[in-house]
Protein backbone atom coordinates (compact mmCIF):
# COMPACT_ATOMS: atom_id res chain seq x y z
CA UNK A 1 0.00 0.00 0.00
CA UNK A 2 2.93 2.60 0.72
CA UNK A 3 4.68 1.00 -1.50
CA UNK A 4 2.30 1.51 -4.58
CA UNK A 5 1.24 5.17 -3.08
CA UNK A 6 4.83 5.89 -2.90
CA UNK A 7 5.74 4.85 -6.41
CA UNK A 8 3.12 7.40 -7.96
CA UNK A 9 4.76 10.74 -6.70
CA UNK A 10 7.86 11.90 -7.66
CA UNK A 11 8.85 12.97 -4.20
CA UNK A 12 8.17 9.33 -2.84
CA UNK A 13 10.13 7.76 -5.61
CA UNK A 14 12.63 9.81 -4.47
CA UNK A 15 12.48 9.10 -0.66
CA UNK A 16 12.31 5.31 -1.18
CA UNK A 17 15.52 5.58 -3.24
CA UNK A 18 16.98 6.90 -0.55
CA UNK A 19 16.07 4.19 1.97
CA UNK A 20 16.39 1.88 0.11
CA UNK A 21 20.25 3.00 -1.09
CA UNK A 22 20.52 3.69 2.80
CA UNK A 23 19.65 0.15 3.25
CA UNK A 24 22.19 -1.24 0.97
CA UNK A 25 25.02 0.43 3.03
CA UNK A 26 23.67 -0.86 5.73
CA UNK A 27 23.59 -4.48 4.92
CA UNK A 28 27.15 -4.02 3.35
CA UNK A 29 28.57 -2.63 6.33
CA UNK A 30 27.03 -5.22 8.14
CA UNK A 31 27.74 -8.20 6.02
CA UNK A 32 31.50 -7.17 4.61
CA UNK A 33 33.58 -7.60 7.62
CA UNK A 34 32.69 -10.64 8.27
CA UNK A 35 32.38 -11.98 5.02
CA UNK A 36 35.77 -11.53 4.42
CA UNK A 37 36.71 -13.55 7.72
CA UNK A 38 35.14 -16.65 6.41
CA UNK A 39 36.63 -15.81 2.97
CA UNK A 40 39.93 -15.64 4.74
CA UNK A 41 38.81 -18.79 6.40
CA UNK A 42 38.92 -20.86 3.50
CA UNK A 43 41.32 -19.46 1.27
CA UNK A 44 44.58 -20.89 -0.19
CA UNK A 45 47.57 -19.53 2.16
CA UNK A 46 48.79 -18.16 -1.09
CA UNK A 47 45.83 -16.45 -2.47
CA UNK A 48 45.93 -14.27 0.72
CA UNK A 49 48.84 -12.83 0.38
CA UNK A 50 48.55 -12.13 -3.24
CA UNK A 51 48.52 -8.77 -5.12
CA UNK A 52 46.05 -7.35 -6.60
CA UNK A 53 44.02 -9.51 -3.83
CA UNK A 54 41.25 -11.29 -4.85
CA UNK A 55 38.02 -10.91 -2.96
CA UNK A 56 36.73 -14.03 -4.47
CA UNK A 57 38.98 -17.24 -3.64
CA UNK A 58 39.93 -18.70 -6.77
CA UNK A 59 39.68 -22.22 -4.74
CA UNK A 60 37.90 -23.22 -1.71
CA UNK A 61 39.85 -25.55 1.48
CA UNK A 62 38.60 -26.43 4.47
CA UNK A 63 41.54 -28.05 5.60
CA UNK A 64 41.98 -25.50 8.46
CA UNK A 65 38.50 -26.41 9.89
CA UNK A 66 39.55 -30.09 9.85
CA UNK A 67 42.53 -29.61 11.88
CA UNK A 68 41.19 -27.26 14.12
CA UNK A 69 38.38 -29.36 14.84
CA UNK A 70 38.40 -33.50 14.17
CA UNK A 71 41.54 -33.81 11.61
CA UNK A 72 44.05 -36.70 13.01
CA UNK A 73 47.56 -35.70 14.19
CA UNK A 74 46.56 -31.89 15.32
CA UNK A 75 50.11 -29.80 16.07
CA UNK A 76 50.36 -28.04 18.67
CA UNK A 77 47.97 -24.41 17.77
CA UNK A 78 45.41 -27.08 16.44
CA UNK A 79 45.88 -29.01 19.89
CA UNK A 80 45.61 -26.27 22.51
CA UNK A 81 42.68 -24.43 19.87
CA UNK A 82 40.86 -27.85 20.79
CA UNK A 83 41.35 -27.61 24.31
CA UNK A 84 40.70 -24.28 24.85
CA UNK A 85 36.62 -24.86 22.78
CA UNK A 86 35.92 -27.18 25.68
CA UNK A 87 37.16 -25.06 28.49
CA UNK A 88 34.98 -22.27 27.02
CA UNK A 89 32.26 -24.52 26.72
CA UNK A 90 32.69 -26.04 30.44
CA UNK A 91 33.19 -22.67 32.40
CA UNK A 92 30.42 -20.85 30.55
CA UNK A 93 28.13 -23.56 30.85
CA UNK A 94 28.71 -23.88 34.60
CA UNK A 95 28.59 -20.38 35.26
CA UNK A 96 25.45 -20.12 33.29
CA UNK A 97 24.36 -22.72 35.80
CA UNK A 98 25.21 -21.10 39.45
CA UNK A 99 24.87 -17.91 38.28
CA UNK A 100 20.76 -18.58 37.94
CA UNK A 101 20.62 -20.73 40.90
CA UNK A 102 22.37 -18.31 42.77
CA UNK A 103 20.25 -14.85 41.04
CA UNK A 104 17.31 -15.93 40.13
CA UNK A 105 15.85 -16.20 44.14
CA UNK A 106 17.67 -12.39 44.64
CA UNK A 107 15.61 -10.75 41.68
CA UNK A 108 12.42 -12.41 42.61
CA UNK A 109 13.39 -10.67 46.29
CA UNK A 110 14.27 -7.85 44.39
CA UNK A 111 11.42 -7.67 42.31
CA UNK A 112 8.43 -8.75 45.32
CA UNK A 113 9.17 -8.59 48.79
CA UNK A 114 9.67 -5.13 50.60
CA UNK A 115 12.71 -4.59 52.88
CA UNK A 116 14.88 -2.48 54.63
CA UNK A 117 17.25 -1.38 52.19
CA UNK A 118 16.25 -3.23 49.29
CA UNK A 119 17.36 -0.06 47.11
CA UNK A 120 20.34 0.51 48.49
CA UNK A 121 20.86 -2.80 47.73
CA UNK A 122 19.91 -3.30 44.35
CA UNK A 123 22.55 -0.41 44.12
CA UNK A 124 25.20 -2.70 45.30
CA UNK A 125 24.84 -5.28 42.93
CA UNK A 126 24.90 -2.96 40.00
CA UNK A 127 27.66 -1.62 41.23
CA UNK A 128 29.45 -4.90 41.13
CA UNK A 129 28.42 -5.19 37.30
CA UNK A 130 30.16 -2.13 37.00
CA UNK A 131 33.53 -2.51 38.44
CA UNK A 132 36.72 -2.78 36.21
CA UNK A 133 37.81 -5.66 36.42
CA UNK A 134 41.55 -4.23 36.65
CA UNK A 135 40.32 -3.20 40.19
CA UNK A 136 39.94 -6.77 40.86
CA UNK A 137 42.28 -8.51 39.47
CA UNK A 138 45.82 -8.26 41.52
CA UNK A 139 44.13 -9.40 44.45
CA UNK A 140 41.78 -11.87 42.92
CA UNK A 141 45.29 -13.33 41.32
CA UNK A 142 47.06 -13.74 44.67
CA UNK A 143 43.95 -15.28 46.35
CA UNK A 144 43.84 -17.75 43.46
CA UNK A 145 47.17 -18.41 43.63
CA UNK A 146 47.20 -19.54 47.45
CA UNK A 147 44.41 -21.73 46.99
CA UNK A 148 46.90 -23.50 44.11
CA UNK A 149 43.90 -22.68 41.96
CA UNK A 150 46.17 -20.58 39.21
CA UNK A 151 45.40 -22.05 35.36
CA UNK A 152 42.35 -24.49 36.25
CA UNK A 153 38.96 -23.93 34.94
CA UNK A 154 37.89 -23.64 38.69
CA UNK A 155 39.55 -20.37 39.06
CA UNK A 156 37.68 -18.74 36.24
CA UNK A 157 34.17 -20.01 37.03
CA UNK A 158 34.11 -18.27 40.24
CA UNK A 159 35.69 -15.17 39.28
CA UNK A 160 33.23 -15.03 36.19
CA UNK A 161 30.03 -15.69 38.78
CA UNK A 162 30.58 -12.80 40.34
CA UNK A 163 30.18 -10.22 37.16
CA UNK A 164 27.23 -12.64 35.82
CA UNK A 165 25.50 -13.38 38.48
CA UNK A 166 24.75 -9.23 39.03
CA UNK A 167 23.65 -9.75 35.15
CA UNK A 168 20.83 -12.10 36.00
CA UNK A 169 19.85 -10.06 38.71
CA UNK A 170 19.60 -7.37 36.98
CA UNK A 171 17.56 -8.51 34.10
CA UNK A 172 15.77 -11.16 36.10
CA UNK A 173 13.91 -8.64 38.37
CA UNK A 174 13.25 -6.39 35.07
CA UNK A 175 11.11 -9.42 33.98
CA UNK A 176 9.69 -10.69 37.02
CA UNK A 177 8.16 -6.83 37.71
CA UNK A 178 6.32 -7.14 34.54
CA UNK A 179 4.40 -10.48 35.78
CA UNK A 180 1.27 -10.07 37.38
CA UNK A 181 1.89 -10.37 41.40
CA UNK A 182 -1.51 -11.06 41.37
CA UNK A 183 -0.17 -14.75 40.32
CA UNK A 184 2.10 -15.47 42.81
CA UNK A 185 -0.64 -13.65 45.45
CA UNK A 186 -2.68 -16.38 44.42
CA UNK A 187 -0.23 -19.08 44.80
CA UNK A 188 0.03 -18.02 48.03
CA UNK A 189 -3.75 -17.86 49.25
CA UNK A 190 -3.26 -20.96 48.17
CA UNK A 191 -0.75 -21.95 51.17
CA UNK A 192 2.03 -21.63 48.78
CA UNK A 193 5.37 -20.17 50.80
CA UNK A 194 7.46 -17.78 48.77
CA UNK A 195 9.79 -20.37 47.78
CA UNK A 196 6.99 -22.74 46.62
CA UNK A 197 5.04 -19.56 44.41
CA UNK A 198 8.70 -18.99 43.00
CA UNK A 199 9.12 -22.46 41.88
CA UNK A 200 5.79 -23.45 41.01
CA UNK A 201 3.85 -20.55 39.81
CA UNK A 202 6.93 -17.64 38.65
CA UNK A 203 9.51 -19.63 37.34
CA UNK A 204 6.87 -21.84 35.20
CA UNK A 205 5.64 -18.19 33.74
CA UNK A 206 9.52 -17.05 33.49
CA UNK A 207 10.59 -19.48 31.12
CA UNK A 208 11.32 -17.18 28.07
CA UNK A 209 13.18 -14.77 30.94
CA UNK A 210 15.25 -17.61 32.32
CA UNK A 211 16.33 -18.61 28.31
CA UNK A 212 17.12 -14.89 27.38
CA UNK A 213 18.89 -14.30 30.62
CA UNK A 214 20.97 -17.54 30.47
CA UNK A 215 22.02 -17.09 27.14
CA UNK A 216 23.42 -13.75 27.98
CA UNK A 217 25.41 -15.12 30.55
CA UNK A 218 26.72 -17.57 28.59
CA UNK A 219 27.11 -15.34 25.97
CA UNK A 220 28.52 -13.10 28.16
CA UNK A 221 31.72 -15.94 29.96
CA UNK A 222 32.05 -17.20 26.59
CA UNK A 223 33.33 -13.52 25.58
CA UNK A 224 35.94 -12.81 28.66
CA UNK A 225 39.07 -12.41 27.70
CA UNK A 226 40.61 -10.18 30.66
CA UNK A 227 40.87 -12.19 33.48
CA UNK A 228 41.56 -15.73 31.42
CA UNK A 229 44.60 -13.55 30.00
CA UNK A 230 45.85 -13.29 33.40
CA UNK A 231 44.62 -16.17 35.06
CA UNK A 232 45.27 -19.10 32.81
CA UNK A 233 48.74 -20.34 31.49
CA UNK A 234 48.46 -23.73 29.79
CA UNK A 235 46.29 -25.77 28.18
CA UNK A 236 44.42 -27.10 31.35
CA UNK A 237 42.27 -24.14 31.49
CA UNK A 238 42.99 -21.44 28.62
CA UNK A 239 39.47 -20.32 27.08
CA UNK A 240 39.22 -19.82 23.00
CA UNK A 241 39.53 -15.41 23.75
CA UNK A 242 43.14 -16.58 25.26
CA UNK A 243 44.04 -19.41 22.68
CA UNK A 244 42.96 -17.04 19.78
CA UNK A 245 45.46 -14.34 21.20
CA UNK A 246 48.30 -16.95 21.70
CA UNK A 247 47.91 -17.10 17.82
CA UNK A 248 48.31 -13.58 16.79
CA UNK A 249 51.98 -14.28 18.73
CA UNK A 250 53.00 -17.19 17.07
CA UNK A 251 55.58 -15.91 13.89
CA UNK A 252 54.38 -17.41 10.94
CA UNK A 253 51.22 -18.15 11.56
CA UNK A 254 48.74 -18.67 8.95
CA UNK A 255 46.05 -15.98 8.81
CA UNK A 256 43.33 -18.31 7.18
CA UNK A 257 44.15 -20.22 9.91
CA UNK A 258 43.04 -17.44 12.75
CA UNK A 259 40.20 -16.44 10.72
CA UNK A 260 38.96 -20.61 11.12
CA UNK A 261 39.39 -20.39 14.51
CA UNK A 262 37.56 -16.90 15.16
CA UNK A 263 34.89 -18.51 13.01
CA UNK A 264 34.20 -21.12 15.10
CA UNK A 265 34.69 -19.52 18.32
CA UNK A 266 32.24 -17.06 16.83
CA UNK A 267 30.24 -19.98 15.59
CA UNK A 268 27.76 -20.58 19.30
CA UNK A 269 27.35 -16.69 20.00
CA UNK A 270 25.79 -16.30 16.53
CA UNK A 271 24.01 -19.44 16.44
CA UNK A 272 22.08 -17.83 19.84
CA UNK A 273 21.75 -14.94 18.49
CA UNK A 274 19.77 -16.08 16.06
CA UNK A 275 17.54 -19.09 17.00
CA UNK A 276 17.06 -17.03 19.67
CA UNK A 277 17.09 -13.23 18.96
CA UNK A 278 13.68 -12.78 20.08
CA UNK A 279 13.84 -13.73 23.50
CA UNK A 280 17.29 -12.44 23.83
CA UNK A 281 16.01 -8.58 22.14
CA UNK A 282 13.37 -9.21 24.95
CA UNK A 283 15.72 -9.93 27.46
CA UNK A 284 18.18 -6.50 26.31
CA UNK A 285 15.18 -4.25 26.79
CA UNK A 286 14.02 -5.77 30.02
CA UNK A 287 17.07 -5.18 31.48
CA UNK A 288 18.27 -2.08 29.53
CA UNK A 289 15.38 0.12 29.95
CA UNK A 290 13.14 -1.39 32.78
CA UNK A 291 16.23 -1.48 35.36
CA UNK B 1 -0.14 9.66 57.09
CA UNK B 2 2.35 7.52 54.94
CA UNK B 3 4.83 7.53 58.38
CA UNK B 4 1.68 5.63 59.83
CA UNK B 5 1.06 2.94 57.36
CA UNK B 6 5.19 2.42 57.10
CA UNK B 7 5.33 2.21 61.26
CA UNK B 8 2.51 0.01 60.96
CA UNK B 9 4.49 -2.28 58.45
CA UNK B 10 7.29 -2.68 60.23
CA UNK B 11 5.50 -4.00 63.50
CA UNK B 12 3.31 -6.03 60.92
CA UNK B 13 4.52 -9.97 61.48
CA UNK B 14 4.19 -10.67 57.71
CA UNK B 15 6.24 -7.80 56.79
CA UNK B 16 8.80 -9.42 59.42
CA UNK B 17 8.57 -12.32 57.71
CA UNK B 18 8.80 -10.91 54.62
CA UNK B 19 12.11 -9.52 55.45
CA UNK B 20 13.18 -12.66 56.22
CA UNK B 21 12.20 -14.69 53.44
CA UNK B 22 13.87 -11.54 51.37
CA UNK B 23 17.12 -12.48 53.55
CA UNK B 24 17.19 -15.71 52.71
CA UNK B 25 16.68 -15.05 48.86
CA UNK B 26 19.44 -12.42 48.63
CA UNK B 27 22.05 -14.23 50.76
CA UNK B 28 23.30 -16.62 48.40
CA UNK B 29 24.20 -13.88 45.56
CA UNK B 30 25.38 -11.51 48.98
CA UNK B 31 27.55 -14.56 49.61
CA UNK B 32 28.97 -14.87 46.25
CA UNK B 33 29.28 -11.12 46.01
CA UNK B 34 31.33 -10.62 49.33
CA UNK B 35 33.24 -13.08 48.67
CA UNK B 36 34.44 -12.55 45.14
CA UNK B 37 33.99 -8.79 44.69
CA UNK B 38 34.33 -6.79 48.51
CA UNK B 39 37.12 -9.17 49.69
CA UNK B 40 39.70 -8.46 46.83
CA UNK B 41 38.21 -4.83 47.02
CA UNK B 42 39.42 -4.67 50.77
CA UNK B 43 42.62 -6.46 49.49
CA UNK B 44 43.28 -4.36 46.88
CA UNK B 45 43.00 -1.37 49.33
CA UNK B 46 45.59 -2.92 50.72
CA UNK B 47 47.60 -3.45 48.48
CA UNK B 48 47.16 -0.01 47.06
CA UNK B 49 48.86 1.89 50.00
CA UNK B 50 51.66 -0.70 50.03
CA UNK B 51 54.67 -0.70 48.09
CA UNK B 52 54.15 -4.25 46.83
CA UNK B 53 56.44 -5.48 44.09
CA UNK B 54 56.42 -9.07 43.27
CA UNK B 55 60.35 -9.27 42.09
CA UNK B 56 61.47 -8.12 45.32
CA UNK B 57 59.29 -10.80 47.80
CA UNK B 58 58.96 -9.82 51.48
CA UNK B 59 59.66 -6.23 51.53
CA UNK B 60 56.00 -5.36 51.65
CA UNK B 61 56.54 -1.53 53.47
CA UNK B 62 53.00 0.88 54.53
CA UNK B 63 53.52 3.80 51.78
CA UNK B 64 50.07 5.52 52.38
CA UNK B 65 48.79 7.68 49.43
CA UNK B 66 52.35 7.39 47.46
CA UNK B 67 51.16 4.93 44.61
CA UNK B 68 47.94 7.16 44.38
CA UNK B 69 50.38 10.68 44.30
CA UNK B 70 52.44 8.89 41.77
CA UNK B 71 50.23 8.04 39.49
CA UNK B 72 48.29 11.58 39.52
CA UNK B 73 51.61 12.84 38.82
CA UNK B 74 52.08 11.42 36.35
CA UNK B 75 51.48 12.26 32.84
CA UNK B 76 52.14 8.78 31.12
CA UNK B 77 48.35 8.17 33.43
CA UNK B 78 47.37 11.51 32.43
CA UNK B 79 47.61 10.20 28.75
CA UNK B 80 46.32 7.03 28.90
CA UNK B 81 43.23 9.09 31.14
CA UNK B 82 42.69 11.20 28.31
CA UNK B 83 42.75 8.21 25.36
CA UNK B 84 40.14 6.35 27.30
CA UNK B 85 38.14 9.49 26.92
CA UNK B 86 38.44 10.08 23.91
CA UNK B 87 37.63 6.21 22.62
CA UNK B 88 34.77 6.66 25.25
CA UNK B 89 33.54 10.08 23.90
CA UNK B 90 34.07 9.02 19.75
CA UNK B 91 32.69 5.45 20.26
CA UNK B 92 29.79 6.17 22.05
CA UNK B 93 28.50 8.92 20.25
CA UNK B 94 29.16 7.30 16.97
CA UNK B 95 27.48 4.42 18.30
CA UNK B 96 24.36 6.34 19.04
CA UNK B 97 24.36 8.66 16.05
CA UNK B 98 24.27 5.47 13.66
CA UNK B 99 22.26 3.44 16.04
CA UNK B 100 19.66 5.73 15.61
CA UNK B 101 19.70 6.27 12.28
CA UNK B 102 20.07 2.07 11.89
CA UNK B 103 16.40 1.58 14.15
CA UNK B 104 14.77 4.62 11.90
CA UNK B 105 15.60 2.83 8.66
CA UNK B 106 14.56 -0.51 10.30
CA UNK B 107 11.20 1.05 11.02
CA UNK B 108 10.22 2.24 7.88
CA UNK B 109 7.87 -0.13 5.69
CA UNK B 110 10.39 -1.41 3.23
CA UNK B 111 10.92 -4.56 1.39
CA UNK B 112 13.52 -6.96 3.13
CA UNK B 113 13.64 -4.97 6.36
CA UNK B 114 12.89 -8.20 7.85
CA UNK B 115 16.40 -9.23 6.86
CA UNK B 116 17.75 -5.98 8.34
CA UNK B 117 15.95 -6.78 11.18
CA UNK B 118 17.66 -10.25 11.70
CA UNK B 119 21.47 -9.91 10.44
CA UNK B 120 21.79 -6.65 12.70
CA UNK B 121 22.16 -9.02 15.65
CA UNK B 122 25.44 -10.31 13.62
CA UNK B 123 28.09 -8.15 14.70
CA UNK B 124 26.84 -7.90 18.49
CA UNK B 125 26.97 -11.44 18.40
CA UNK B 126 30.74 -11.43 17.39
CA UNK B 127 32.54 -12.56 20.30
CA UNK B 128 34.76 -9.09 21.36
CA UNK B 129 37.93 -11.47 20.59
CA UNK B 130 36.76 -12.32 17.16
CA UNK B 131 36.14 -9.10 16.35
CA UNK B 132 38.92 -7.33 16.99
CA UNK B 133 40.94 -10.35 15.44
CA UNK B 134 38.62 -9.76 12.48
CA UNK B 135 39.79 -6.03 12.18
CA UNK B 136 43.42 -6.52 12.50
CA UNK B 137 43.53 -8.43 9.44
CA UNK B 138 41.52 -6.51 7.59
CA UNK B 139 43.78 -3.69 8.80
CA UNK B 140 47.04 -4.91 8.14
CA UNK B 141 49.00 -2.84 6.58
CA UNK B 142 50.36 -5.76 3.88
CA UNK B 143 47.72 -8.40 2.68
CA UNK B 144 44.67 -6.52 4.63
CA UNK B 145 41.13 -6.13 2.64
CA UNK B 146 40.98 -2.60 3.76
CA UNK B 147 44.65 -1.72 2.08
CA UNK B 148 43.73 -3.95 -1.17
CA UNK B 149 40.00 -2.48 -2.05
CA UNK B 150 40.92 1.57 -1.23
CA UNK B 151 44.28 0.83 -3.00
CA UNK B 152 42.61 -1.72 -6.07
CA UNK B 153 39.83 1.19 -5.95
CA UNK B 154 41.97 3.82 -6.48
CA UNK B 155 41.36 5.89 -3.33
CA UNK B 156 44.52 5.84 -1.96
CA UNK B 157 48.29 5.73 -3.41
CA UNK B 158 49.51 3.07 -1.58
CA UNK B 159 49.37 0.38 1.25
CA UNK B 160 48.65 2.29 4.48
CA UNK B 161 50.08 1.05 8.19
CA UNK B 162 46.15 1.60 9.78
CA UNK B 163 47.19 0.03 13.16
CA UNK B 164 51.17 0.70 13.08
CA UNK B 165 50.62 4.55 12.60
CA UNK B 166 50.04 6.12 15.54
CA UNK B 167 47.67 8.43 14.10
CA UNK B 168 45.04 6.18 12.67
CA UNK B 169 45.64 3.42 15.25
CA UNK B 170 42.75 4.75 17.41
CA UNK B 171 40.61 5.72 14.90
CA UNK B 172 40.74 2.01 13.52
CA UNK B 173 40.32 0.34 17.20
CA UNK B 174 37.05 2.95 17.27
CA UNK B 175 35.80 1.62 13.98
CA UNK B 176 35.80 -1.70 14.70
CA UNK B 177 34.06 -1.11 18.31
CA UNK B 178 31.46 0.78 16.63
CA UNK B 179 30.81 -2.01 14.02
CA UNK B 180 30.34 -4.06 16.78
CA UNK B 181 28.11 -2.27 19.15
CA UNK B 182 26.11 -0.02 16.57
CA UNK B 183 23.66 -2.46 16.00
CA UNK B 184 23.16 -3.50 19.99
CA UNK B 185 22.55 0.55 20.10
CA UNK B 186 19.80 0.14 17.37
CA UNK B 187 18.09 -2.98 18.66
CA UNK B 188 17.36 -1.21 21.79
CA UNK B 189 16.21 1.85 19.86
CA UNK B 190 14.21 -0.01 17.18
CA UNK B 191 12.42 -1.44 20.63
CA UNK B 192 11.49 1.30 21.85
CA UNK B 193 10.18 3.04 18.79
CA UNK B 194 8.35 0.34 18.05
CA UNK B 195 6.43 0.88 21.47
CA UNK B 196 5.65 4.75 20.55
CA UNK B 197 2.40 4.47 19.13
CA UNK B 198 1.39 5.72 15.54
CA UNK B 199 -1.29 7.94 16.60
CA UNK B 200 1.06 10.36 17.99
CA UNK B 201 3.48 10.52 15.10
CA UNK B 202 0.33 10.79 12.39
CA UNK B 203 -1.14 13.28 14.58
CA UNK B 204 1.77 15.41 14.49
CA UNK B 205 1.89 14.55 10.58
CA UNK B 206 -1.56 15.80 10.51
CA UNK B 207 -0.97 18.92 12.35
CA UNK B 208 1.76 19.81 9.48
CA UNK B 209 4.50 18.71 11.36
CA UNK B 210 7.51 17.31 8.68
CA UNK B 211 9.88 14.31 9.06
CA UNK B 212 12.46 16.44 10.97
CA UNK B 213 9.92 18.36 13.04
CA UNK B 214 7.81 14.87 13.91
CA UNK B 215 11.28 13.10 14.92
CA UNK B 216 12.86 15.96 17.26
CA UNK B 217 9.43 16.96 19.09
CA UNK B 218 7.58 13.67 18.72
CA UNK B 219 10.11 10.89 18.38
CA UNK B 220 13.18 11.98 20.27
CA UNK B 221 11.59 13.27 23.56
CA UNK B 222 9.75 9.43 23.57
CA UNK B 223 13.28 7.94 23.08
CA UNK B 224 15.09 10.00 25.86
CA UNK B 225 14.85 8.14 28.50
CA UNK B 226 15.99 4.60 26.11
CA UNK B 227 19.10 6.85 24.92
CA UNK B 228 20.03 8.07 28.41
CA UNK B 229 20.41 4.28 29.37
CA UNK B 230 22.43 3.36 26.18
CA UNK B 231 24.52 6.18 26.92
CA UNK B 232 25.46 5.14 30.61
CA UNK B 233 25.74 1.78 29.70
CA UNK B 234 28.21 2.55 27.07
CA UNK B 235 30.14 5.11 28.42
CA UNK B 236 31.28 2.65 31.33
CA UNK B 237 31.81 0.14 29.17
CA UNK B 238 34.17 2.12 26.94
CA UNK B 239 36.06 3.57 29.81
CA UNK B 240 36.98 0.58 31.02
CA UNK B 241 37.84 -0.54 27.32
CA UNK B 242 40.95 -3.49 26.76
CA UNK B 243 40.32 -6.37 25.35
CA UNK B 244 39.09 -4.77 21.52
CA UNK B 245 42.20 -3.11 21.79
CA UNK B 246 45.03 -5.41 23.47
CA UNK B 247 43.85 -7.54 20.61
CA UNK B 248 44.19 -5.12 17.71
CA UNK B 249 47.31 -3.01 18.61
CA UNK B 250 48.24 -4.12 22.26
CA UNK B 251 48.31 -0.62 22.90
CA UNK B 252 50.41 0.83 20.52
CA UNK B 253 52.14 1.66 18.14
CA UNK B 254 54.20 3.85 20.66
CA UNK B 255 51.47 3.70 23.29
CA UNK B 256 49.01 5.96 21.30
CA UNK B 257 45.85 3.10 22.14
CA UNK B 258 47.23 2.63 25.42
CA UNK B 259 43.89 2.94 27.48
CA UNK B 260 43.67 3.11 31.15
CA UNK B 261 42.97 0.09 31.97
CA UNK B 262 45.68 -1.59 29.53
CA UNK B 263 47.90 0.97 31.28
CA UNK B 264 47.28 -0.54 34.73
CA UNK B 265 47.36 -3.85 33.25
CA UNK B 266 50.80 -3.05 32.26
CA UNK B 267 51.96 -1.37 35.33
CA UNK B 268 50.81 -4.86 37.45
CA UNK B 269 52.05 -7.18 34.90
CA UNK B 270 55.20 -5.76 32.81
CA UNK B 271 57.15 -4.28 35.89
CA UNK B 272 55.32 -6.46 38.47
CA UNK B 273 53.94 -3.63 40.78
CA UNK B 274 50.83 -4.93 42.43
CA UNK B 275 51.19 -1.63 44.56
CA UNK B 276 50.55 0.87 41.97
CA UNK B 277 48.34 -1.93 39.65
CA UNK B 278 45.98 -1.61 42.49
CA UNK B 279 46.13 2.26 42.83
CA UNK B 280 45.22 2.54 39.56
CA UNK B 281 42.51 -0.32 39.69
CA UNK B 282 41.33 1.90 42.13
CA UNK B 283 41.33 5.11 40.46
CA UNK B 284 39.57 3.69 37.62
CA UNK B 285 36.97 1.91 39.79
CA UNK B 286 36.48 5.39 41.64
CA UNK B 287 36.37 7.19 37.82
CA UNK B 288 33.63 4.44 36.66
CA UNK B 289 31.61 5.12 40.38
CA UNK B 290 31.75 8.73 39.91
CA UNK B 291 30.23 8.57 36.09
CA UNK B 292 27.61 5.95 37.09
CA UNK B 293 26.48 8.34 40.57
CA UNK B 294 26.16 11.32 37.63
CA UNK B 295 24.07 9.48 35.29
CA UNK B 296 21.85 8.02 38.14
CA UNK B 297 20.83 11.92 39.16
CA UNK B 298 20.24 12.47 35.45
CA UNK B 299 18.09 9.62 34.99
CA UNK B 300 16.22 10.11 38.05
CA UNK B 301 15.48 13.64 36.64
CA UNK B 302 14.39 12.66 33.63
CA UNK B 303 12.50 9.60 35.06
CA UNK B 304 10.25 12.85 36.94
CA UNK B 305 9.88 14.74 34.50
Amino acid sequence: MTASSARRRPRGLLRSAVLYGLMLIAFAAILAPFAWLLISSVSRPADLLAKPLSFIPPTVTFDRYAALTFGANPDSSAEGFRAAMLNSLTIATAVTGIALVVGVPAAYAFARLRFAGRGRLVLIFMATYMLPPIALVIPLYQIMSGLDLLDTRAALIIIYSSFVTPFVIWIMRGYIEGISPELDDAARVDGCSRLGALIRVVLPVSVPGLVSTGLLAFLLAWDEFFYALVMTQTNAAKTLPVALNDFIGRHGVDFGLLAAGGVIAAIPPVLIAFVFQRYLVAGLTAGGVKG
Amino acid sequence: MDQVIAARRRLNPRTWSEAWTAGAFVAPAALVILLIVAYPLVRALWLSIHDVVLTRPGQEPLVGLQNYTTELTNPDFWAAVWRSLSFTVLSTALELLLGVGLALLMDQPLRLRWLLRSLVILPWALPTIVNALMWRWIDNAEYGALNALLYQSGLIDGYQQWLSNPDTAMGMVILADVWKMTPLVAILVLAALQGISREQIEAARVDGAGIVATFRYVVLPLLTPTLLIILVLRTMEAFKVFDIIWIMTNGGPANATQSIAIYAYQTAYRSYDFGRGSALGYLIALAIMILAAIYLRLLGRVGRS
